[in-house]
């Protein structure tokens, strides 16, 4: 990424708003085209996601899976390596936290579990994400076509372990038995006093990813790790000249950005759903990547970004509810358009950008 | 409760009211497949459209994008008076359990999966019935004495459909064989005809004479190769015979559409009760179809068979192991 050019304040707020701006444009071309009110849909979309208690507590809690699947995108970027499969990654994850709740849940309250499913959930996640990086570093295969292989062989591996292994006999959805309250984190409104979602899933894992933003700003920007990584991304070559090893630069990336995705599973599998069943990460990890890239791979950024892609997931159901002509496909189009100004067409503002601030900076003595 | 009704009226009232279902109106709430999957949701919805063709009466529908919208969807449309809330598929069990117990003065009813709660009506089905007659025709119909099965995604529900048509096909002769395969282990196994008719030419080569689909839309293919081959499929779910006439065997039809029936015109004529509705051959959950299009394949001698093996289902006589009951198939 070359920023530097711009002001900081456009290259990670006007630049991503305007993106933002122009996918809503063109959405709202389209639900136009289907004979509904756009102005509508906006405030219905809006106050779905943000107007209410309930809808605000949905949209955090899409919102913490979107942070840790963003987060693990983005810790990879740094390095120059492309995770795109958090998808497989989650889902290991949850089998990791499952595990532990399993063992523990009869026995200890949440806050012991919870170190164990933490473990469980990034221990998993990593080993996940280990081969592909192995074989990047020693064999030189490309991450983005392993890892997406992976999220295949994940999903064979899971079917075959909750299908045969871990579900309960006698039941049509492959799904363990339901954790005790040992293997349930509190929600939000019973943490933070004060708070009041409703009956909205948000929970404590809301507070861990934003634990994990601080902790990766802190790997990334103010740790020797961090440097070598954000070094070996910039150019390998030089980071190798520089004495720095890729292999072991790109595996212990990798191992973080899955560990990262894995933890995805801590919010769904322990705060919420309270079993592990098929299927549960259901595009999380994928729209992790849009989520990376809205956010400019930095912490702060993917926080923004992650609430966006949570109201509109939340605000999406809403929408589809109040106006049945706007079906959850059009929901789909809506988001995708998202994903295409501010993932794909990144850049597409950035040259215009460039010559007005160019412009305005010439005049003042230009700095640094 | 009443901070959540006032959000949720004060929504409805933000989005304006014509979308608001009317006091009493029926609702269903379709699985993440979506509304026009070709087989389970599409026989829902089917159901309600003849509710309403029959009666007038319109009703609201619902696709949840993935089951953390079931809860909301049915919660919403409880808020709003809707009755009774039907919701299809095993996936969203837990939503139902939580708002039937926020709203007890609202019907639920889920298909396919058993919920307790004293204002919830659950009906399954006996797959396994319905497969078994399959099973028993197959192995009528076929010459090589191989038979084929392609199936969607590997979870439990299809399984039990698998063993139920092994147990009818052994019925017939214990030396018959029977090729299966399961398409994929994500949801998109039901959705890949491409995949699915790779499948069936594969067991198509092994000898495979007559296969049977319990894949969705994957089955669509499945049924393709069938024809293209000269040898003969079944159909499941909806009526398939007319897609490739002279070619379908017959189809094997899970009556989702009268579930959702019934549910409606009970709560029209105020006779609707929760409770457990399990739905076989007998209670004209299962059938199979024969009609114009495969008359001629289906033989006197095969029909009585098959009726015969439904009657003794019927009474008891005959009973066909549950694979999700225990995970295990006895052949």
């Amino acid at each position: 990424m070359t920023a530097g050019q711009l002001p900081r304040w456009v290259d990670y707020g006007l630049m991503p708003a305007l993106n933002v701006a122009a996918a809503f444009l063109v959405s709202g071309l389209v639900v136009l085209l289907i004979g509904e009110n756009p102005v509508e849909a906006v405030k219905v979309l809006v106050w779905g996601s943000l107007g209410w208690n309930e809808g605000i507590g949905f949209t955090l809690f899409y919102a913490t899976n979107f942070i840790f699947t963003g987060l693990a995108v983005a810790i990879a970027f740094h390095a120059g390596l492309f995770n795109i499969g958090g998808e497989g990654q989650a889902y290991l994850g949850g089998l990791g936290v499952a595990l532990a709740c399993l063992a523990l849940d009869r026995y200890v309250p949440w806050w012991v579990t919870l170190p164990f499913a933490v473990a469980g959930a990034a221990a998993f996640g990593a080993a996940w994400a280990f081969i592909p990086a192995i074989l990047q570093a020693k064999r030189g295969s490309h991450v983005v076509i392993t890892t997406i292989m992976f999220n295949f062989i994940a999903a064979s591996l899971m079917v075959y372990l909750l299908v045969n292994l871990l579900s309960k006999r006698g039941s049509m959805q492959p799904e363990t038995r339901t954790f005790e309250s040992g293997g349930r984190l509190p929600l939000l409104q019973d943490v933070l006093p004060g708070t009041n979602f409703g009956s909205a899933p948000v929970n404590f894992s809301f507070l861990l990813a934003l634990a994990a933003c601080l902790l990766v700003w802190v790997i990334v920007w103010r740790t020797r790790l961090g440097y070598e990584i954000r070094t070996f991304g910039a150019n390998p070559v030089a980071a190798v000249y520089a004495g720095i090893s890729p292999l072991r630069i790109t595996v212990v990336t990798m191992l973080m950005s899955g560990g990262l995705a894995g933890m995805m599973a801590i919010n769904e599998i322990m705060g919420s759903q309270h079993r592990l069943l098929i299927e549960f990460v259901s595009g999380y990890g994928f729209v992790g990547i849009a989520v990376a890239l809205m956010g400019r791979a930095h912490p702060v950024g993917i926080v923004f970004a992650a609430i966006l892609f949570g109201m509109l997931y939340q605000g999406g159901a809403e929408l589809a509810f109040e106006m049945p002509a706007i079906t959850r496909d059009m929901i789909v189009v809506i988001q995708g358009l998202v994903i295409l100004f501010a993932g794909a067409l990144e850049h597409m503002f950035r040259p215009a950008l460039l010559r007005i601030f160019g412009v305005l900076a010439a005049r003042p003595a230009p700095a640094a | 409760m009443t901070p959540i009704l006032k959000t949720v009226a004060i929504l409805a009232l933000a989005a304006g009211l014509a979308a608001t279902p009317a006091a009493g109106e029926p609702v269903l709430v379709y699985s993440v497949g979506g509304k026009f999957d070709g087989s389970f949701n599409e026989a829902a919805f089917r159901g309600a459209e003849r509710f309403a063709a029959d009666t007038g009466e319109p009703y609201r529908d619902f696709e949840i994008a993935r089951d953390a919208d079931s809860l909301q969807a049915l919660r919403g449309f409880a808020a709003r008076g809707a009755e009774p809330v039907v919701a299809i598929g095993f996936n969203q069990a837990a939503a139902v359990a939580a708002a039937a117990k926020d709203y007890p003065q609202t019907n639920f009813s889920i298909i396919d999966m058993v919920v307790e709660a004293p204002n919830v009506r659950s009906v399954v089905f006996r797959e396994h019935e319905g497969s078994y007659i399959a099973g028993l025709l197959a192995a009528m119909a076929s010459k090589t004495g191989t038979i084929g099965f392609v199936g969607g995604m590997d979870i439990p529900i299809i399984r039990r459909f698998l063993c139920g048509y092994r147990q009818g096909a052994a019925s017939v002769s214990p030396d018959i064989r029977v090729l299966f395969n399961m398409t994929g282990d994500t949801p998109a196994a039901f959705a890949d005809p491409a995949r699915g008719a790779e499948l069936a030419r594969g067991q198509i080569k092994r000898g495979a004479d007559v296969i049977i689909q319990a894949a969705g839309g994957t089955g669509i293919g499945v049924l393709q190769a069938v024809a293209d081959a000269g040898v003969l499929g079944i159909g499941t779910d909806s009526n398939q015979n007319g897609l490739h006439p002279g070619h379908i065997l017959t189809s094997i039809r899970k009556r989702v559409d009268v579930a959702v029936y019934r549910n409606f015109a009970d709560t029209q004529a105020g006779t609707w009760s929760a409770g457990l509705e399990v739905l076989g051959l007998a209670e004209g959950g299962m059938d199979w179809v024969i009609d114009d299009n495969n008359r001629a394949l289906v033989t006197a001698q095969m029909e009585a068979a098959a009726g015969e093996a439904a009657a003794r289902i019927a009474d008891g006589t005959i009973t066909v192991h549950d694979a999700v009951s225990d995970g295990e198939c006895p052949l």
